[in-house]
């Protein structure tokens, strides 16, 4: 280490985390860091922790010990809703949505005002809520739907949904867990294709399992297993680690 | 996108009709003692309008309710009690001028807490923020530390029970099992004759009107859509960014305000108020006013209220044994058959013949479709 270099500064730095559920380390000393404008796609077998890793970068799990920084703020610190307004969003791996508002009403909740309780009462239905929400309606395939009740919805068109209602928040750091699972062929095409106009200008972190897709957005993979860091970098390299081709791939 | 801020049309037109049934209807066909009966299940409808809001909405089911409606009725009794053991009044006592339960129970003064009930703004006061702050720190107790569903309800039940015990026990303060009772005046106004009972009818109503638009208000804000969202994902509105213990305690909060203006008209309308109406049976007995009237309907809340204390009152009479069976029942046939209640009833059977009978009888343009019908049809 050089004195005097300053190091880099992440978007997202995860240090040294760990969290134990009754002594069984679901994330174990784990290290990584995302950049400004990276796709990093998380992969490994089931039960390596993946979707713990967003839960706590997120807030729905409280860390043990480590430490996680966005933009240089400790998310382990903060409640979920403090941390959505620092700019982290988070999409479940199952469709997230409300089922009994509409499209328009399902995008508006999402829309980045009026988050108080008192904001919430006073709040209007304006022209920049309208425009903004017809613009994201737009990007997911759902302009013609926009009052339909959600959950006529097919699965696809709801995960669309979702990732709309993040994108509507604008995010920093967009988080999405499984967002092809469960689709069609070409509903998948379409997603990545959503997934490729939206990244812009944002860092996103993806849990897949689906390779020929993570092939397609990954600017960098990260492979875990069993709460840690089996390998790092690009899709050639973790595809040529063997460690990584015997513990996933090879299945 | 024109609606307005408290309803739309549809519901103009049911608010409007409710209004012209209190307002019109029951007065003219009514005698006095039974307008004041309607007036006595009224109060019961703020609360039940109340969990509109909050177990309905917002799916926060409260079974201590009573509470509130308690709270808010004492208040008013207090002030309504003291007016009513004026010096003269009481001269029999061995303590002139306090109310004659604290006399039997050999107090000889005044309480503090009792003595700004004097004031009626302090009162009107009163009746809205000791429970709205009551329920403000149950709230933030419970919902902070995301103590929801079950639990919930059985810790509301638990405050019912605890509030009863003390009112009961603390009898020289509280009038205890008997409540407080022989309330005369407001403001030197006599509230017990019947053109006072008729006046009071009228005001009653007039409340329930402003809560109903409140409830209205509450429902078209965003306010009321992320009550729904909440309801069905809890945590999907969390990581939108909103503090959903807020909004739980805010609809805890207004639900327990309307409980409490409910309890006030019933000290006023029917000139007591007691235990009787705070534990944890009649809590109970207002969530079912809720669900037999439809839980997601504030209208329906107000016609749920009538029908089944209807019911009660004249079932009671008939079969009084039976008749706490037959509410039991009814709750339960009502959840199983009608999860909506009344109103859902009226959606799914009523409403579309309505519809179909106002679009059958325009008449129809050219390239007309049937289209209400088609609205109506199951989706395919």
């Amino acid at each position: 280490m050089l004195v005097g270099h300053q190091p880099k500064e992440f978007l997202l730095a995860v240090e040294a985390l760990t969290v134990s559920f009754d002594g069984f380390k679901a994330v174990n000393d784990l290290s990584f860091y995302v950049d400004e404008n990276e796709i990093r796609v998380i992969i490994g077998p089931n039960g390596a922790g993946k979707t713990t890793v967003l839960d706590l970068i997120c807030g729905k799990t409280k860390a043990t010990s480590g430490s996680i920084q966005f933009r240089g703020k400790e998310l382990t610190r903060m409640r979920e809703n403090e941390i959505v307004k620092t700019g982290v969003g988070r999409k479940f791996q199952n469709p997230s949505i409300y089922d009994d508002l509409t499209v328009f009403e399902n995008l508006e909740i999402s829309y980045p005002r009026g988050r108080s309780v008192f904001g919430a009462l006073t709040f209007t239905r304006d022209a920049a809520v309208r425009d903004r929400v017809h613009e994201v309606a737009e990007m997911i395939f759902l302009k013609d739907r926009l009052n339909v009740n959600a959950d006529l919805l097919s699965h696809g068109q709801k995960q669309w949904l979702e990732i709309g209602m993040l994108l509507i928040q604008d995010p920093d750091l967009l988080m999405l867990d499984e967002p092809v699972a469960g689709m069609s062929v070409s509903e998948r095409a379409k997603t990545a294709e959503l997934l490729n106009r939206i990244i812009k200008n944002r860092s996103v972190l993806v849990i897949e399992h689906d390779m020929k897709f993570v092939e397609d957005i990954a600017h960098k993979v990260t492979v875990l297993h069993q709460g840690q860091i089996l390998s790092e970098g690009t899709m050639e390299k973790v595809k040529n680690d063997l460690k990584v081709v015997e513990v996933y791939l090879g299945h | 996108m024109t609606d307005n801020r408290f309803f739309n049309r549809s519901e103009f037109i049911g608010i409007l009709v409710l209004a012209v049934f209190l307002m019109v209807i029951l007065p003219l066909t009514l005698d006095v003692f039974r307008l004041n009966l309607v007036a006595k299940y009224l109060t019961y409808a703020f609360v039940a309008l109340g969990l509109v809001v909050c177990w309905g909405y917002g799916g926060i089911l409260s079974l201590g309710q009573g509470v509130f409606f308690g709270l808010g009725g004492y208040c008013m009794a207090m002030f309504l009690k003291l007016e009513a053991s004026s010096v003269e009044n009481t001269k029999i006592q061995s303590t002139p001028g306090i109310p004659d339960f604290m006399d039997w129970n050999q107090i000889t003064a005044l309480p503090l807490f009792w003595k700004p009930f004097s004031s009626l703004t302090f009162t009107i006061a009163a009746i809205i923020l000791v429970p709205g702050i009551f329920a403000l720190i149950i709230g933030t107790a419970m919902f902070k530390r995301r103590v929801g569903g079950t639990y919930f309800a059985i810790i509301t039940q638990a405050v019912a029970a605890i509030l009863t015990i003390l009112i009961v026990g603390q009898q020289g303060y509280t009038g205890g099992i008997n409540g407080m009772t022989d309330l005369r005046t407001l403001k030197g106004w006599d509230i017990r004759p019947d053109h006072a009972k008729v006046v009071l009818y009228f005001f009653e109503v007039g409340c329930l009107f402003v809560c109903i638009m409140i409830a209205q208000f509450v429902r078209h804000s965003k306010l009321g859509r992320i009550l729904v969202a909440m309801r069905e994902k809890e945590d999907r509105v969390r990581f939108s960014g909103y503090s959903v213990a807020n909004f739980k305690i805010f609809a805890f909060c207004v639900a327990a305000v309307f409980a409490a203006i409910g309890g006030a008209m019933f000290a006023l309308n029917v000139g007591f108020m007691s235990p009787s109406f705070v534990g944890i049976v009649p809590s109970i007995e207002m969530v079912i006013y809720t669900a037999v009237g439809g839980r997601l309907s504030i209208l329906g809340a107000v016609y749920g209220t009538l029908l089944v204390n209807f019911a009660k009152t004249s079932l009671s009479e008939t079969f009084p044994e039976l008749w706490l069976f037959g509410l039991g029942g009814l709750f339960i046939a009502v959840v199983l058959a009608f999860p909506n209640g009344l109103a859902g009833i009226w959606g799914d059977y009523v409403q579309p013949h309505i519809d179909r009978l106002i679009s059958s009888r325009k008449p129809k343009p050219e390239g007309w479709t049937d289209k209400s019908v088609t609205d109506g049809a199951p989706a395919e």
